[in-house]
């Protein structure tokens, strides 16, 4: 497949590999189709620009919805595309490929969505998710605080009952789509110290006591805004609980994995992308009289990326095919999310190398990409906590 | 109201595009095949006017079999169904013998409001709308940048070099539009499941009565004589500065009226 990128003005021409994919239907190759041609439309000629300027494309988000891309894990009947997670995560890994903003994007609003579809009640799953899933609204997912975000069990922003309204204050960090959002999950305590007494609200983004902060000034992903947001006294009404109080533990716990995944597929569209380039660009490039993958220092460097890419999907596919069947994958999810995640820092790092001086400059996106893969192997857990969890499971087994 | 879009399936216009040996006719089996450019405008402004006023669209193809597959992204989009012409005697067809069989197969359906798109990106000729209106003795507002449809009455804004024209109709009509008149929704993922199921009904050359003697290459009413590969790009001219390159270089753009 020949594939033209612009990027910063800078058209690179080259062969772009082909993803073989074996997808389970004809409907998730119809999926697939859609979202390369959004994806190509849309996405990538915007990215760099928009990464630039640190502007977050609210409605190229809304494009995405309006196309059925925001809720595809999630059952029809509330509006979902009723997709596998083998699928969904294939959309993504396309999503991340061209604009990696875009897909944690995805990724965090399909979270958001989490705790109304999987612990809402019937009444607010027929009054939230039609607009959730369809993309009308726009979620963030408030769990980390200032001073944790790997102990969640400890986290201090407190929720007080009165009358028929809860009052919320406290502090949450991190919160990507922050003074974005239209709807906020708030997990915080109702109850006791420890996992026990934390409780989710979903609240709704005009509330007058939610205060988004000053953005943080991040080194990658600089279209996503990510920022604390303060709760002073913030009122949500009690019908706004999910699942009832003290569940919000094992509500934020249920989600980690698949939110694991998810950063796992957007970490290998990721890297998929540096390599293409690397591979474009190595092809494209003479020293000495021929292009540089003939010599065996740029072409090696290059085979283990194609090799560790590939192995990254693999693992990322696996785990989802686990999940999908109903059976035990929180290792897997882990080790998916360790694997991609760090292939996608050294895949990010070597395409920089093989561009050289190029590599360091902003007329290129691979420098970009591997600002923006260090994030990777933070977020939804450290990989220090992924270690952690993979070494338990050993240790359990 | 009822709304017909005619659709065409084109070789894609971003590839080298070539015509057959054998009866110099464009050659569909060598490029990849796509719908045609300003047609997903014109479905654009059909679903919109029916999303505003009610109404149903109907998209109308001719063309070989396999563009059903037009038909299919087409109807992804949102149009309630099509109607596909489809006949081996259609082959090499002019444009005018395809504005029989079109206004044949319009003839056999109800509708208030033809669109399309102003021009195909393989034929060019811009005239298959005005051709349809004197055979069906309706109005042709054609090259449109904008429509409103207040009752019967059709109104355009036709772009012109300048500026725009403003062009009224009485309905039934037909409207051809430039790509100036809308950006075309992406399909849902949805509407694409939806569309393997809506209605495509086929009509063969004897469903609509025109007889195969009537249209195909040998009827034609225009012939290709001969064609020549596009000639390969020239090296390109090279100025060396020797103290007067400014002057070649001046001397030479207005030799190729540049400057």
């Amino acid at each position: 497949m020949t594939c033209a990128r612009v990027d910063s003005g800078v058209e690179v021409m080259g062969h772009m590999m082909k993803v073989e994919r074996f997808l389970p239907s004809e409907e998730a190759e119809a999926l697939l189709g859609l979202t390369r041609e959004i994806a190509d439309g849309e996405l990538a000629p915007r990215a760099s620009d928009f990464e630039a300027r640190g502007e977050f494309p609210r409605e190229v988000l809304r494009t995405l919805g309006q196309a059925g891309l925001l809720g595809l894990p999630y059952p029809e009947e509330h509006g979902g595309g009723g997709q596998p997670y083998e699928v969904y995560l294939q959309v993504l890994e396309e999503l991340a490929y061209r604009w990696l903003t875009m897909a944690e994007a995805v990724s965090v609003h399909g979270l958001a969505c989490y705790p109304v579809a999987a612990f809402g009640s019937d009444e607010q799953r027929k009054r939230f998710l039609p607009e959730f899933l369809g993309g009308e609204l726009l979620g963030a997912y408030c769990l980390s605080e200032p001073q944790g975000g790997s102990d969640a069990a400890s986290l201090a922003a407190k929720a007080v009952k009165d009358g028929d309204e809860y009052v919320v204050d406290g502090v949450k960090a991190w919160i990507t789509h922050a003074g974005v959002a239209d709807f906020y999950n708030i997990f915080c305590r109702t109850g006791v110290p420890g996992p026990k007494g934390i409780s989710c609200l979903v609240a709704d983004a005009d509330n007058p006591g939610i205060q988004p902060q000053r953005r943080e000034r991040t080194m990658g992903l600089t279209g996503s805004p990510v920022a604390q947001i303060v709760f002073d006294g913030a009122r949500v009404p009690a019908d706004r609980l999910v699942g009832g109080e003290g569940i919000g533990f094992t509500i934020a716990m249920s989600a980690l994995d698949s939110g694991r995944l998810g950063i796992a597929a957007c970490a290998v569209g990721l890297s998929q992308a540096a390599l293409d380039y690397a591979v474009s660009y190595a092809k494209d490039r003479d020293q000495f009289g021929q292009p540089i993958i003939g010599f065996q220092g740029v072409g090696f460097m290059l085979a283990d990326m194609a090799t560790k890419v590939s192995a990254a999907r693999a693992t990322t596919l696996a785990a989802a095919r686990l999940r999908d069947a109903g059976r035990p994958y929180s290792m897997q999810a882990a080790q998916a999310k360790l694997f991609a995640t760090d292939t996608a820092m050294q895949v990010a790092t070597d395409a920089v190398q093989i561009l050289g001086g190029y590599g360091y400059v902003a007329d290129h996106p691979v420098e970009r990409w591997m600002r923006e893969a260090k994030l990777l192997q933070i977020v939804e857990g450290t990989n220090q906590i992924q270690r952690m969890v993979i070494s338990r499971n050993l240790a359990r087994g | 109201m009822k709304i017909v879009v005619l659709v065409k399936q084109v070789p894609d216009s971003g590839e080298e595009r070539t015509l057959r040996a054998d009866d110099k006719t464009v050659d569909r089996d060598a490029a990849t095949k796509r719908m045609n450019e300003l047609d997903e405008h014109a479905i654009e402004e059909a679903l919109k006017l029916a999303e505003a006023n009610g109404g149903e669209v109907t998209l109308l193809t001719m063309g070989p079999g396999d563009a059903t597959d037009t038909i299919r992204k087409a109807l992804s989009m949102g149009p309630d169904k099509a109607v596909h012409v489809s006949d081996d005697a259609l082959h090499g067809s002019c444009a005018i013998a395809t504005s029989k069989v079109l206004a044949a197969a319009l003839g056999k359906l109800e509708w208030d409001l033809v669109l399309c798109g102003a021009e195909s990106t393989d034929g060019g000729v811009q005239a298959l709308p005005h051709m349809l209106a004197e055979r069906l003795g309706v109005g042709a507002v054609t090259g449109a940048r904008k429509v409103t449809v207040e009752g019967a009455t059709v109104t355009v804004e036709r772009q012109t070099d300048e500026g725009y024209e403003v062009l009224q109709t009485e309905g039934p009509a037909i409207v051809s539009v430039w790509d100036t008149i809308n950006e075309p929704r992406y399909p849902s993922f949805k509407l694409i499941m939806a569309a393997k199921k809506k209605p495509v009904e086929s009509f063969a050359l004897a469903d609509l009565g025109v007889s195969a003697d009537e249209v195909g290459l040998a009827n034609a009413t225009s012939q290709v004589l001969e064609f020549a590969p596009k000639p390969p790009r020239q090296a390109g001219v090279k100025i060396t500065d020797e103290g007067e390159g400014g002057a070649k270089l001046v001397e030479y753009l207005a030799s190729e009226k540049f400057v």
